[in-house]
């Protein structure tokens, strides 16, 4: 009795097991300020294609250097054009599957300081902590150093900065308001209620052209494939707007 | 040459960070291992429960709680504000306070083991020679138990020098302030100077060897014979 009821037991785990392996997993790198409308996107993936989508999110640089390691990502969705495109340079993607997917919008974000006139705020320098994400890594914490150079106050302000490793990061600081004020990524901004914003006007900055890129390890991936050209289709396309980003 | 100008800031800054909090640590974990050591206090297991967190928690946890603490809603921020300023975080006091946070179970348990390890006899056989409580401590207990002192002491250094979530969670990345060899690592990784992040990362691994060993030779050394 009790042996069936073991071996029964199994059975069904096994099913459980099996059931789902018959519709394709991918495995996506996400760059931190695209991890909300990824999801989002994933959902409406899977509803519409029986794929499932599995997204890990974090630092471009950080996937660059893990791609580039062997680790197990089939695509990548990248805040900027520089790291794609060096996957294809350095054969850790499928060439020509790169493709624009979004740029961002730079915001300057406080939950302390009255920043509606943000060019007014940054000259004036009336704060103590201003957060950028790290500039080095992170196409964000970049577009905020080129910002602050056009505007003339990159000298001044460079002592007040606070490095966040990632724009999430750089967000935390800002929310905790540990930083008075920083500059953000619009889509973070979906759904926060509080605060004062600026949108940093496009000419100050280089554009936040943020690439996608099929990697070698998901060449043969139907649902890495499927999902990339979803990621190209209106439902996708919708989702990338209402978050703030601007399309191509 | 011109990387290893670069490369010495967070050296430093990390020796430093290190020293301070050790000494810190030793200052602030005594008297508690004394307490937990010797009290029979049913509060006792729920302190040492509370301080031993850390351990466990992981440093993403620690770091978060820790930046909401130093901020102006925390008592960070108030603390702050009597120089003026409205946080803790992203300062140099700021790492001292998370790496002591960090590092407290790791240097309270081998202190209170010592402690323990001395037991009643030569505390009550100092207190027949009329040695006060005090003398008691300072002549008798504390010298038993300087072994234990000297791991901690290692340990709590160590485990400064290795910590990375804490910091990164708390630290703003600022060069020359609260940017340590743990985090100049990850950037020098994620910036793709693999040569510079191998330096570091290389010293680190040497290091990391030369406690461990000394760690062994000197419970080899005070564990032996006496007892």
């Amino acid at each position: 009795m009790k042996v069936r009821m073991i071996a029964a037991a199994f059975g069904l785990v096994l099913a459980a097991l099996a059931a789902p392996a018959r519709a394709d997993k991918t495995h996506v790198a996400v760059a931190a300020n695209f991890n909300e409308p990824a999801r989002e996107i994933a959902a409406l993936f899977r509803k519409k294609t029986g794929h499932e989508a599995i997204l890990i999110t974090g630092a471009s640089g950080a996937f660059y250097a893990q791609i580039t390691h062997g680790a197990p990502f089939e695509v990548f969705l990248s805040a900027d054009e520089e790291r794609p495109r060096l996957a294809v340079e350095n054969g850790f993607a499928v060439p020509d599957s790169r493709f624009t997917y979004a740029i961002g919008k730079l915001v300057l974000w406080s939950r302390v300081v009255d920043v509606t006139n943000g060019e007014d705020v940054l000259k004036a320098g009336n704060f103590r902590k201003l957060s950028i994400a790290n500039p080095a890594s992170a196409p964000y914490g970049a577009a905020a150093v080129e910002t602050m150079k056009a505007l003339s106050v990159w000298d001044a302000l460079q002592p007040k900065l606070v490095q966040g490793s990632s724009i999430a990061q750089a967000f935390q600081f800002i929310d905790t308001r540990n930083a008075e004020l920083g500059f953000v990524a619009l889509a973070q901004l979906y759904g926060v209620k509080g605060g004062t914003r600026w949108m940093v006007p496009d000419k100050l900055h280089s554009p936040i052209l943020q690439d996608a890129v099929l990697l070698k390890k998901g060449a043969d991936n139907k649902a890495a494939k499927a999902f990339l050209a979803f990621l190209k289709g209106p439902e996708a396309r919708a989702v990338i707007e209402r978050f703030g980003y601007v399309l191509e | 040459m011109d990387t290893l100008a670069n490369l010495w800031p967070p050296v430093r800054l990390t020796l430093e960070l290190a020293s301070i909090t050790t000494l810190t640590l030793l200052v602030v974990a005594t008297p508690l291992a004394w307490w937990l050591a010797r009290s029979k206090a049913r509060a006792r297991e729920i302190v040492a429960t509370l301080v031993s967190l850390p351990l466990v928690l992981p440093p993403t946890v620690l770091g978060f709680y820790i930046l909401i603490a130093l901020g102006p809603d925390g008592p960070g921020g108030w603390l702050a504000s009597l120089w003026g300023a409205n946080t803790l975080a992203f300062t140099f006091t700021g790492l001292v306070i998370g790496s002591v946070v960090a590092a407290l179970p790791t240097v309270l348990q081998p202190i209170r083991n010592a402690f323990q390890a001395v037991g009643d006899r030569p505390l009550e056989a100092a207190a027949t020679l009329r040695a006060s409580p005090w003398q008691a401590f300072w002549r008798v207990a504390l010298p038993l138990a300087s072994p234990g002192f000297l791991s901690a002491a290692v340990l709590g250094f160590s485990h400064t020098v290795g910590n990375f979530g804490v910091v990164l969670m708390i630290g703003g990345n600022i060069p020359g302030r609260t940017r340590v060899m743990s985090t100049a690592i990850f950037d020098y990784v994620e910036t793709m100077r693999w040569s510079e992040a191998n330096i570091l990362a290389g010293s680190m691994v040497v290091f990391a060897f030369v406690v461990i060993l000394s760690m062994i030779l000197i419970e080899k050394r005070f564990a032996g014979p006496r007892v």
